[in-house]
């Protein structure tokens, strides 16, 4: 699996990333800048998180419209896996590149703790490692998580299996505390309809180590080894 | 030319920086106050003075980065030059 990071100005979580990507698949991912728009041979994109260009006038929207993410979203299109976390799912919802979009939370507070996910959809790349229903638990740390969308795309979502994780308690049960953000129908993480795009505002790169306090994340990434390589 | 460009949450969108905002003045005892929304507010000098031209463009601008239709309206006014 030949795999890349998009570094912007004001990412914070690409060397995350990179570390996470090195110890699945064993070799080192390629950190691209975002001025550097010819992107070689790829299987998997990760968009990480951060504060691209500062979140100016909306969180993700300048990273969105950048050169980098218009080839970004060809190779989606031509069906390459993009993996879009906190800031990157942001970008990935302002360019059209998943549904919806990411509000203020709630609370109005910065969040930033461990939350419980309950993995809705193990039958992608992304998830295949996990099981159906798993709870895992994984940090997240944003200011603008709580998913939107319309009724329609709402409903969409649902029937065409794209929620991949949504915010729940230690019993996996969907109850209003366990919602970290005031997210949609605790919606955490979704998919594309094609299911190779995911982008998902908890972070699996801070729980890729038990050293780091979690190894929930790690399997996301093992899967995208063994599901591309 | 001057373009003014209002940017607000559609009916129906939570607005939590509103809501906190409705908190803050009745706190402050400001009352009959049923609701709050905030938005955002741009301002663009233009060049040029054909008006409907800039109009078109700048409801493009507001279309393509400005505003994010999913979830926002935009008004556009343009300045007599």
């Amino acid at each position: 699996m030949k795999a890349a990071v998009i570094v912007f100005p004001g990412s914070n979580c690409d060397r995350d990333i990179e570390v996470a990507l090195r110890q699945s698949l064993g070799r080192e991912p390629q950190m691209i800048w975002h001025r550097d728009t010819a992107l070689p041979a790829l299987d998997l994109i990760v968009v990480p998180g951060g504060f691209s260009y500062g979140d100016y006038l909306r969180a993700g929207a300048m990273a969105a419209h950048s050169p980098v993410m218009r080839e970004v979203i060809k190779r989606a299109a031509d069906g390459v896996a993009v993996l879009a976390v906190c800031n990157g799912f942001q970008i990935a919802t302002e360019c059209g590149l998943l549904p919806g979009v990411l509000l203020r939370n709630k609370s109005l507070r910065f969040a930033c703790r461990d939350v419980h996910l309950r993995v809705e959809n193990p039958y992608t790349p992304f998830t295949q490692q996990y099981d159906d229903g798993e709870v895992v638990t994984i940090p997240i740390a944003h200011h603008d998580g709580n998913y939107f969308a319309d009724d329609a795309t709402h409903r969409a979502l649902l029937d065409h299996d794209q929620i991949a994780f949504r915010y729940c308690d230690r019993a996996g049960a969907l109850t209003p505390d366990a919602n970290p953000n005031g997210s949609l129908d605790h919606i955490a993480g979704v998919f594309n309809r094609d299911k190779n795009v995911l982008g998902l505002m908890p972070h699996p790169e801070r729980a890729a180590d038990p050293a780091l306090g979690g190894n929930d994340g790690r399997a996301l990434f093992d899967s995208l080894v063994a599901a591309l390589s | 030319m001057k373009a003014r460009i209002h940017v607000t949450f559609k009916a129906g969108v939570h607005d939590p920086q509103g809501k906190a905002i409705a908190n803050a003045l009745q706190g402050l005892g400001f009352s009959g106050i049923d609701a709050v929304r905030q938005g955002k507010y741009i301002e663009i000098d233009l060049a040029g003075s054909d008006r409907a031209a800039a109009e078109r463009s700048v409801k493009d601008m507001c279309a393509k980065l400005l505003a994010n239709p999913v979830i926002e309206n935009y008004r556009v006014d343009i300045d007599a030059p």
